[in-house]
């Protein structure tokens, strides 16, 4: 048999029937559901007189809208109310299971769903929401759908799907200390750039991806739609596996042997082709900060922001002119004098454990710089926050005057309350820096939970190499 | 059933800017409707406007940039987008292309789509249409040169006609090509294939009952 890789294996295990051109019925083992992506497919399921076809695939939470303060007494904004209380109504009507968002399991979509153990390795994972390539950490195939497809897989199991093509993205060596998986992502967008990955599958390999936590792999995989490809993916090892055992929805017992005796196969065979392959060297890699408008306008935190005069392509020197005019900035500023307002530690790219207990080992003992108007720290599901504090972390950030809060998507996309005002600029661990994405007119730079926070104190951007040693 | 599409003769509106992205074509705070209509008034909110916009104010009081090039009246009536590299890029909301095709939108041309949302217009009877970069160097020229600058569309045959006509083929996959032309929705089309999912479904249950 040809070797095949890990995409490959997991394309072709859910094939349910294929056509001569290619156009794959590709059957799906879990459907994540939020609330702002949801409510018009329910409605088209509902007008057709339709069913869900499997619930038991199905878990649904609400995460984009809902405060992250007071939360006990309910959602101030009578619209993003009613659209949680849609799902709510939804779930119930059909049998759904829903973490509401009272209960402690609630959280980020794309951090309860590994937390629970309801993202396995082997699985086909949708969601409507583009940032579902998270869960490819898992060595699951897993990407991002629209409303349209929320409503076929909910009405059919299934989705119609044609083969991408496969990238390999080869991390070799160590990453230095204070660099991290943000870091990596960022640096592999700017390499290759937010269409770079169009129409690809990407596998991460190579020893630093290897060396990564499940934590750090989720958060590459969650950026891979930021470099075009609609799913990222690691292979199934150690770290994959233990992470897995003992959670909620991970089989128990003799189930879980079995299943982990399936799971190591799905690691891409020595010698299977990729279509195309891009090597990095990890040692090579410094603290990133983006300076434009998106993610692949990025800079080490030692660079300098471009010159578009320097820029042969008249669309790209364009579109550089307009994101320099758009964050306020100047060609050849040092990153490091750029001066921040405000500090968003959270999301589904950083909010979990370990991306908090990275802020917090930055900011344990320091303050706030003068002059910074909000920081916040936002945990990216409930049982994340509770271990933070069973650790303390909440005292550190809060002694050192963040705000902690409650989870959900707050301040990366702005639906609920947290947001950044006109002309605000914001270190932030989010995953967009798209213009108006924390705010209309607000100006984010994306970093990792160490660069956000290091930022926090200095009031700048800061390397965060030179703070590891202390 | 999504309206069908065959051929499209339409006005063409030039947007200038590589890599628009779903947040620039619909603001996230028009994402807390559970409706799938009434998206057009707010479609590239924050380009389109000087004020800010909120879900629920009248289009008619909102301050206009009148520097927006959807906004002249030249413009008035477009049917087809001309735009750049990763048109579409960003987060999976259907509400970008539901904003387009409520705005009168039929087709949009660029060298370039990102993924989830080219398969979303699809969805809605809004065809994206990939031509090679220079030959959308050529329309932004002609449509900025030429008032009243318009294009023939026909899915049937994959060309895009010009007025002087010059015929730019370009490729679509079958299957959506099928859909479209027929105002197919996938989901009756998929559920003529239950018994195929059914059989999968059981053997999968048998080889890995973790997942059910």
């Amino acid at each position: 048999m040809t070797a095949q890789t890990l995409y490959d294996k997991l394309w072709q295990q859910h094939v349910v029937r294929e056509e001569e051109d290619g156009t794959a019925l590709l059957y799906i083992d879990r459907h994540l559901v939020h609330e702002v992506t949801s409510p018009q497919a329910f409605e088209g399921l509902r007008l057709a007189g339709r069913t869900p076809w499997r619930v038991g695939s199905v878990l649904a939470v609400a995460d984009h809208n809902v405060p992250t303060v007071d939360r006990d007494q309910g959602i101030a904004d009578p619209i993003s109310r009613l659209q949680v209380e849609t799902l709510d109504r939804n779930c119930a009507a059909f049998g759904i299971t829903e973490f509401a968002m009272t209960d402690p399991r609630a959280g980020i979509v794309h951090v309860i769903g590994p937390e629970q153990g309801a993202t396995l390795p082997g699985m086909t994972v949708v969601c409507g929401d583009s940032h579902t390539s998270t869960h490819g950490a898992f060595a699951a195939l897993a990407f991002g759908i629209g409303t349209s497809e929320v409503e076929h897989v909910l009405a059919t199991q299934c989705l119609v799907a044609k083969k991408s093509l496969t990238m390999q993205v080869i991390v070799d060596g160590v990453l230095p200390r204070g660099v991290t998986a943000k870091d990596l992502a960022l640096a592999v967008i700017g390499e290759i750039g937010t269409a770079g990955g169009t129409g690809y599958a990407i596998e991460f390999a190579g020893d630093a991806i290897s060396a990564l936590s499940m934590e750090g792999r989720m958060t590459l995989c969650n950026m891979a739609i930021e470099a075009g490809a609609r799913a990222g993916m690691v292979a199934v090892d150690e770290t994959t596996i233990d992470y897995l055992k003992g959670r909620p929805y991970a089989p128990q017992g003799p189930l879980w042997e079995r299943a982990v005796v399936q799971w190591r196969q799905l690691v891409s065979d020595r010698g299977a082709r990729f279509d195309h392959v891009v090597r990095l060297d990890a040692a090579r890699i410094k603290p990133q900060v983006t300076w434009g408008t998106s993610p692949e306008m990025v800079a080490s935190v030692d660079g300098r922001v471009p010159d578009p005069a320097k820029e042969a392509d008249p669309v790209k020197r364009e579109g550089m002119e307009r994101a320099l005019r758009y964050m306020g900035l100047s060609a050849n500023a040092p990153i490091s004098g750029i001066a921040v307002d405000k500090v968003f530690i959270g999301s589904c790219t950083n909010s979990r454990i370990e991306d908090l207990r990275a802020a917090a080992a930055v900011v344990r003992g320091k303050r706030v710089a003068e002059g910074i108007k909000l920081a916040l720290v936002v945990p990216g599901s409930g049982l994340v926050k509770r271990q933070a504090e069973a650790e303390g972390l909440d005292r550190v950030f809060v002694a050192a005057g963040f705000e902690w809060r409650q989870p959900g998507c707050s301040m990366c996309l702005a639906m609920n309350a947290d947001r950044l005002e006109t002309g605000e600029r914001c270190a932030s661990t989010s995953n967009r820096n798209f213009e108006g994405r924390q705010g209309p007119g607000g100006r984010t730079h994306l970093v990792s939970p160490a660069m956000a926070a290091a930022a926090a104190i200095a009031g700048h951007f800061v390397d965060v190499r030179e703070w590891c040693g202390e | 059933m999504m309206e069908a599409f065959t051929t499209l003769d339409g006005l063409v509106a030039p947007l200038d800017r590589a890599n628009v992205d779903t947040d620039a074509i619909i603001p996230k705070q028009f994402l807390k409707s559970i409706q799938r209509s009434g998206f057009g008034p707010n479609l590239f909110d924050e380009w389109r406007y000087l004020d800010h916009g909120e879900p629920g104010m009248d289009p008619a009081t909102r301050v206009v940039n009148p520097d927006f090039v959807l906004n002249q009246p030249r413009y008035q009536g477009a049917r087809i987008l001309l735009a750049r590299e990763n048109f579409g890029c960003g987060s999976s909301r259907e509400h970008a292309p539901w904003a387009l095709a409520d705005s009168g939108f039929r087709a949009i041309i660029a060298p370039s789509f990102a993924d989830i949302f080219y398969n979303n217009c699809l969805k809605n009877g809004l065809l994206p249409i990939v031509l090679g970069a220079s030959q959308v160097e050529e329309l932004f020229q002609a449509a900025g040169r030429e008032p009243g600058y318009r294009l023939v569309v026909d899915l049937a045959q994959q060309v895009v006609q010009t007025p002087e006509g010059e015929r730019l083929g370009f490729a679509i996959d079958p299957f959506r090509k099928y859909c479209l032309l027929n105002g197919f929705d996938d989901i009756g089309l998929t559920l003529r294939h239950v018994a195929d999912i059914k059989q999968f479904e059981e053997k999968r249950r048998e080889a890995m009952p973790w997942l059910f």
